[in-house]
C-alpha cells in the first residue's frame, strides 16, 4: 500500500478545549468560539491566517455559521457528518485542501451543550422521521445509540466469551488516568465491581460502561510543515490516516463483532509504515467500555477475541505498556456528544509533553481513533512528535 | 402514555410493508435479477442495483442473532415496559431485522434461539412485527 500521501507536510499546529463540564453555560456557539480563540493563541495565529473552516452538528449550514460567527470569510470548507469520528476525518481533509494548495490554516471546531439540552434531545430519540431507523428500529425501544453497541458487545461475548468484569477494566484503567488530569469531570477510583454494581442500562453495560454526558467544545488548527516553522507551539505530524463506514444502523453491520477499524487502521497503519508496537499513545472513542475493546482488536493491537483479556491487569492504565485514553477519554473525562476533537488535543498534547502528571515518558508516536453512529464509521489518525 | 411511543410512519418504501402489518403478515422484498431478500425495504437492490422486486410473505422464523435487555426506558412510553428485550433477529430469508422478543421471560433469552414471528396492534393503524419464542 502507499506511504503516507501527505509525507510529514502538515502538522497539528493548535489545540484547545472551551470549558467542560455539566451546565457550563455556555451556548454551543459559545463554546466553539471560545476553543476556537484559545486554539489559534495556542498555535501562535490570528483569526486573519484562517482560510478554512471545518465542524459539524451544528443546526443549519455549520461550517458557514461558525465562520460568519467568528467573522472569517473561508476558501474552503468542510461539514462532513460521521457522528463523533468527523474530527478526524477532518485533520485528514484538511491535510488534503492544504497539501493540494486550496487552503493553508484550517480551522476544526466543535461544540454542544448535551449536558443542558439533554432532555429535550432524549425526548426527540434524535432520529428524523424520514430515517428508516425511525420506522424499523425506534418503535421497538431502541435506547440509542447506547443499545446499539450493547447488541454488538453482548455477540462478542458469546462469541470470545468476554466479560463483564474485562469491559470493567476499562473503566479502571480510565478513572486511574483521570485522576492525574485536573479538567477530568470524574477522578474518583472505582473498582471492578463498582462497575458491575452500578444500575443496569441495557445488557451488558451498567451506567459506568457508558461515557459521561457534557457541556464542552474544541478546536484544532491545521496547517503546512512550513507555514509551522515559524511558530510558537512544537508542531504534531500527520503521518498516517484512514477511514472505513461500513453501515449506519446496528441492524445492517455484517458481523457485530468486527468493526470498519481492521480497514482504517490497516490503511493508517500502511501509511504512517509502522506498526502497533510503534505506537507509545492511544486515544480510542470510549462511547462505551466494549467500544475500546473491540477497536483494540481490530486496529491489531491484539488478537480478534482476545481483546477482554488484552484490557486486563493495567496494560491500559498510567504505567501499563499501552497506555490508553490518557485524559480520562468519554468514560471520566469529557463527553459534550462527540469526543473525536478531545482525542486528537490530548494526543496532541501527549506528543508535545504538556501533559504534567499523566505525561506518558517519551512519547513520540500517537494513534487517535474516531468511531462515530452505530459502530458504523471509523476515522484512524498516526501522529508523531 | 402509549401515545407517545414512537411509531413508524410510512413512505413510499414502507407503506406495502406496514399494510401487510396490519394484515399479519410479514413481507419482504426480493430482487428481481439477483434474488437477494433485503430489509428494510428500498426501492433499489443494495447488491446489484435493480429495481425489479417482489414482495414475498416471509417463513416468519429465525434465529436470535443477539439481543439486549433494556432497564431504561429511551421514551416515557416505556416506562411501564423496562425491563424488555431489543434484538437482532436473523430470518431464514437471511436478512437481519430489528424486533422485541415477546411472550417469554427476558432472561430466558439466549443468542441462536428459534423465534417465529407475531404481531402487536400497537393502534388501530400501527401494528408491528414482534418475534418470540418458537414452538418446539
Amino acid at each position: 500500500m502507499a506511504r503516507d500521501p501527505f509525507s510529514r507536510s502538515v502538522v497539528i499546529a493548535g489545540v484547545a478545549e472551551s470549558e467542560c463540564g455539566k451546565g457550563v453555560g455556555l451556548s454551543m456557539l459559545q463554546h466553539q468560539a471560545l476553543a476556537a480563540k484559545r486554539a489559534l493563541a495556542d498555535a501562535g495565529l490570528s483569526k486573519g491566517d484562517v482560510d478554512a473552516v471545518m465542524t459539524t452538528d451544528v443546526v443549519g449550514l455549520p461550517s458557514l455559521q461558525i465562520a460568519e460567527y467568528l467573522g472569517i470569510k473561508p476558501r474552503f470548507t468542510d461539514t462532513t457528518i460521521t457522528g463523533g469520528s468527523a474530527f478526524e476525518v477532518f485533520v485528514e481533509h484538511a491535510a488534503l485542501a492544504i497539501t493540494a494548495g486550496l487552503a493553508e490554516v484550517v480551522l476544526i471546531t466543535y461544540g454542544s451543550s448535551l449536558w443542558t439540552d439533554h432532555r429535550r434531545l432524549v425526548e426527540q430519540g434524535g432520529v428524523d422521521p424520514r430515517m428508516p431507523a425511525a420506522q424499523f428500529e425506534m418503535p421497538y425501544g431502541d435506547l440509542s445509540p447506547i443499545a446499539g453497541y450493547a447488541l454488538a458487545a453482548m455477540r462478542h461475548m458469546h462469541a470470545f466469551g468476554t466479560t463483564s468484569e474485562q469491559l470493567a477494566e476499562v473503566v479502571v484503567s480510565s478513572r486511574r488516568w483521570a485522576a492525574l488530569n485536573p479538567k477530568a469531570l470524574l477522578r474518583e477510583p472505582v473498582s471492578i465491581d463498582d462497575v458491575i454494581q452500578s444500575p443496569m442500562v441495557a445488557s451488558p453495560f451498567h451506567k459506568l460502561d457508558c461515557c459521561l454526558m457534557t457541556d464542552g467544545g474544541g478546536a484544532l488548527v491545521i496547517t503546512s510543515t512550513e507555514r509551522a516553522r515559524d511558530l510558537r507551539a512544537r508542531p504534531v505530524f500527520l503521518i498516517g490516516s484512514g477511514f472505513r463506514s461500513t453501515h449506519l444502523t446496528i441492524t445492517h453491520m455484517d458481523d457485530l463483532t468486527t468493526t470498519g477499524a481492521v480497514s482504517s487502521g490497516r490503511q493508517a497503519f500502511a501509511r504512517a509504515g509502522l506498526k502497533p508496537k510503534d505506537i507509545d499513545v492511544v486515544e480510542i472513542y470510549d462511547s462505551f467500555t466494549f467500544s475500546v475493546v473491540v477497536a483494540l482488536e481490530d486496529l491489531g493491537f491484539c488478537k480478534k477475541g482476545e481483546g477482554g483479556a488484552f484490557v486486563g491487569q493495567g496494560r491500559l492504565a498510567p504505567g501499563g505498556e499501552l497506555p490508553t485514553n490518557t485524559s480520562g477519554g468519554g468514560l471520566s473525562y469529557t463527553h459534550p456528544g462527540a469526543l473525536g476533537i478531545f482525542l486528537v488535543i490530548e494526543a496532541v498534547r501527549q506528543l508535545r509533553g504538556e501533559c504534567g502528571n499523566r505525561q506518558v515518558p517519551n512519547a513520540q508516536v500517537a494513534l487517535v481513533h474516531g468511531i462515530g453512529g452505530w459502530l458504523s464509521a471509523h476515522a484512524t489518525l498516526i501522529l508523531g512528535a | 402514555m402509549e401515545t407517545q411511543r414512537p411509531l413508524p410512519k410510512p413512505d413510499q418504501d414502507s407503506v406495502v410493508y406496514w399494510e401487510a402489518a396490519r394484515r399479519h403478515e410479514l413481507l419482504l422484498q426480493q430482487c428481481g435479477a439477483c434474488n437477494q431478500f433485503r430489509f428494510y425495504p428500498r426501492s433499489i437492490c443494495p447488491n446489484c442495483l435493480s429495481d425489479e422486486f417482489e414482495w414475498r410473505r416471509a417463513a416468519g422464523r429465525g434465529i436470535v442473532y443477539s439481543f439486549t435487555i433494556i432497564h431504561r426506558p429511551p421514551f416515557p412510553a416505556f416506562r411501564d415496559k423496562v425491563p424488555y428485550v431489543l434484538a437482532l433477529v436473523e430470518l431464514s430469508e437471511g436478512v437481519r431485522m430489528m424486533t422485541n422478543i415477546v411472550d417469554c421471560n427476558p432472561n430466558t433469552v439466549e443468542i441462536g434461539m428459534a423465534v417465529e414471528v407475531t404481531f402487536e396492534d400497537v393502534t388501530e393503524e400501527v401494528t408491528l412485527p414482534q418475534f418470540k419464542p418458537a414452538k418446539a
